[in-house]
């Protein structure tokens, strides 16, 4: 009994840790060297528990631990399974890299006496706040997950309160808050039919209630979350708010943030609400968000808007695998999760490279890149043939096992999905090879207005260091002082991402056979349920009908 | 279940006017808004707790039934904590964009009307490719060295000669 519980019995500590060390970390504020090396520190700490996590719950099967001991539905519970202890691991994955990124940064540009201390502290409540949300056994957890990782991402995005980041804030605070009240309203609903706010419990009591009600509580969640991840009509404010915000903040909101928004869905879908009930409304959506997106990121100048576009564009992929409903579409869905995170995330740290190197990231002004920096050449390349399903990558794998989940369920609604995501998958190609012939192919000077940095620092082998005294107002180097245009702490964990995109490719005979087996589970519902009450469970099994 | 008819009218109010403000491009109001959905919300929470009964602080020998429901509240209590902090966050915000703008308004993200109001028509991909795109210069090509009195914009015709 005490072997197979080991590993999630320390569940809880994978979002103490992160608070711990966020208040260590706050209390180091003047030290910054210090600070590094706490909040580095536990990331590393926590990945590991959360690798332990996920090789339990791949043996194991799901598993629940009950916080005080208190029984459910009464206490709080939290609840390991493969989607979920999958997800802790890439998410913190992809933190750590941005973590590493983001102190290169802070290393090469030399701002240890900078206003920005509050940057370790809240990036690791961040990180906990969506481990929260990951592990909640209830739905008020779960809104508390969402909270936290919310009120953190407040802070990061206006970190310096510039004009612009400033005014993306408003419209992300307030199109944030209103999805927040609209899930506690939820909640509160929820909880005023059914009596509980316990996952499992309410997998066993949601079925009893009349179902016209059913119909309005579903709904509910479903725009609550479907604003937090960004799916079609509820997209609006994404590309508004997230471009402004520094690269690594970007990059980890990209990957992160709007996956949480997908997970609850997924879970909320699969164990409160089974059947298909909204599956028909899920597919139009599902291709109204692949469309929609796509061909904004085709009218972008600007490469972190045009990914941004992307990013609300490929969230329709993850919302059509789980409109599907079989097996096959669920487990390509979260492998696409997966995938997706992964590539975004490397997308949006290469555009803060390119950012550095280039002086913007309008590819109307760049140019010459590809001669300039081939690291950076391959870096983009890499990822966004990813994004664009090119078939030895992941991106393809993904995308090949969604249409295999649509093909199999044969509605026409189905297949004119097929045809959907297909398309958008061709234009995503156009998008990232208009930036790539652009920012990396052609000659800077070709470009109509290059950025002056691009034309100081010919590619005659001098190392890439220059003054920050281009005087340009467009250009981010004003000023004077020695920079690294591409220093190794940054290009390092940008390497190291996309890398991890690339094994995703390598080993992704296990992977899918994980992601299958999460779907089963999630698709039975019974392995949940049994986690949290029990194999011996006081239920009815004849109620799970 | 019995239902609390001032407690729905109250929050029916909270709403309407919070949903009101919150159309507005004023910032202060906006949060105005924010802060009356956010009780509507709670209130709503503590209409599902059902009649008020007795404090839930456990007395030997009350049956069950007589107490409050204390689980609303206490996600309530956690609500409201929530709210504050958004709201403490976002007058910082409002002085802010004050400081900054001396705006209380929110403000058109420039690039996004920049994109909506460019033409269809990219100079750079639509302009029509000149037939001949060859980087060396035509004069020297052998089949044109013969040729010397073709101009060289008619280069690629004077090939075929």
């Amino acid at each position: 009994m005490s072997a197979p519980l080991a590993a999630v019995s320390f569940a809880p500590l994978a979002v103490a840790l992160p608070l711990l060390g966020a208040a260590l970390a706050f209390v180091l504020r003047r030290h910054t060297g210090a600070q590094r090396v706490v909040s580095i520190s536990t990331l590393v700490l926590t990945l590991a528990l959360e690798t332990w996590m996920l090789v339990g719950a791949w043996r194991h099967g799901a598993q629940a631990v009950l916080l005080g001991g208190w029984a459910p539905p009464w206490g709080i519970s939290m609840v390991v399974d493969e989607f979920s202890s999958l997800m802790l691991v890439v998410s913190t994955c992809v933190s750590l890299a941005v973590l590493l990124y983001a102190t290169g940064q802070g290393m090469a540009d030399g701002d240890e006496d900078g206003p920005i201390s509050v940057f370790h502290p809240t990036y690791l409540i961040l990180v906990a706040g969506v481990s929260n949300a990951f592990l909640a056994g209830d739905l008020f957890n779960l809104y508390v997950g969402f909270e936290i990782l919310l009120t953190a991402s407040y802070v990061l995005l206006t970190l310096g309160g510039t004009t612009a980041r400033i005014r993306a804030a408003v419209t992300y605070v307030v199109v944030s808050v209103v999805s927040s009240v609209l899930f506690l309203l939820a909640i509160g609903m929820i909880y005023g039919a059914t009596g509980t706010v316990n996952l499992a419990d309410l997998a066993l009591k949601l079925g009893e209630v009349n179902p016209g009600t059913q119909v309005v509580l579903h709904l509910m969640l479903f725009v609550a979350f479907g604003i937090k991840a960004a799916v079609f009509p509820l997209s609006f404010w994404l590309p508004d708010s997230y471009p402004t915000a520094p690269a690594p903040v970007t990059a980890v909101f990209a990957g992160l943030l709007t996956k949480v928004g997908v997970y609850a869905m997924v879970r909320t879908e699969t164990l409160l609400f089974p059947g298909d009930r909204i599956n028909g409304l899920l597919m139009v959506v599902a291709l109204l968000t692949m469309l929609v997106g796509i061909l904004g990121a085709i009218a972008q100048a600007d490469i972190k808007r045009m990914l941004s576009f992307t990013l609300t564009s490929h969230i329709g992929f993850m919302v059509f695998g789980l409109a599907v409903g079989n097996v096959v579409g669920l487990a390509a869905a979260v492998y696409y999760v997966v995938h997706h995170i992964i590539v975004q995330t490397s997308l949006f740290l290469v555009t803060g490279l390119v950012e550095r190197r280039g002086g913007t990231s309008n590819v109307d002004r760049l140019g010459s890149l590809a001669r300039l920096s081939p690291v950076l050449a391959v870096l983009f390349f890499l990822p966004a043939m990813n994004l664009a399903g090119i078939p030895p990558f992941s991106g393809f794998l993904g995308k090949l096992g969604l249409i295999q989940g649509g093909v199999e369920l044969g509605t026409p609604l189905g297949w004119v999905l097929v045809g959907g995501s297909v398309a958008t998958s061709l234009l995503t190609l156009l998008a990232v090879a208009r930036v790539w012939n652009r920012a990396f192919w052609r000659k800077a000077e070709d470009a109509e207005n290059p950025d002056p940095l691009l034309l100081v620092t010919a590619a005659d082998g001098s190392p890439i260091t220059t003054y920050r005294s281009v005087a340009d107002s467009d250009s981010r180097f004003s000023g004077r002082g020695d920079t690294a245009l591409l220093p190794r702490g940054m290009v390092g964990p940008t390497a190291g991402l996309v890398a991890l995109g690339v094994a995703l490719t390598v080993f992704a005979g296990p992977l899918f056979q994980l992601t299958e087996q999460a779907a089963r589970q999630m698709l039975d519902r019974t392995p949940y349920i049994e986690a949290v009450f029990g194999a011996e469970a006081t239920y009815e099994p004849g109620s799970l009908k | 279940m019995t239902v609390n008819v001032t407690l729905l009218a109250v929050m029916g109010v909270l709403f309407a006017t919070g949903i009101y403000l919150l159309l507005e491009r004023s910032l202060t109001r906006v949060l105005l808004g924010i802060v009356l959905i956010g009780n509507g919300a709670n209130l709503l929470i503590l209409a599902t707790g059902g009649i008020p009964g007795l404090a839930p602080l456990y007395v030997a020998g009350t049956p069950a039934g007589d107490y409050s429901d204390p689980l609303p509240q206490a996600l309530i209590l956690t609500a409201i904590v929530i709210t504050f902090a958004v709201t403490a966050l976002m007058l910082a915000i409002i002085y802010r964009s004050w400081v900054i703008a001396r705006r209380d308004e929110v403000v058109d993200d420039v690039e996004d009307r920049r994109v909506a109001a460019q033409p269809s028509f990219d100079p750079e991909e639509d302009t029509e490719i000149p037939l001949e795109t060859t980087e060396f210069d035509p004069t020297e090509l052998p089949s044109a060295a013969d040729d010397a009195g073709t101009p060289a914009g008619e280069a690629g015709a004077g090939g075929q000669r």
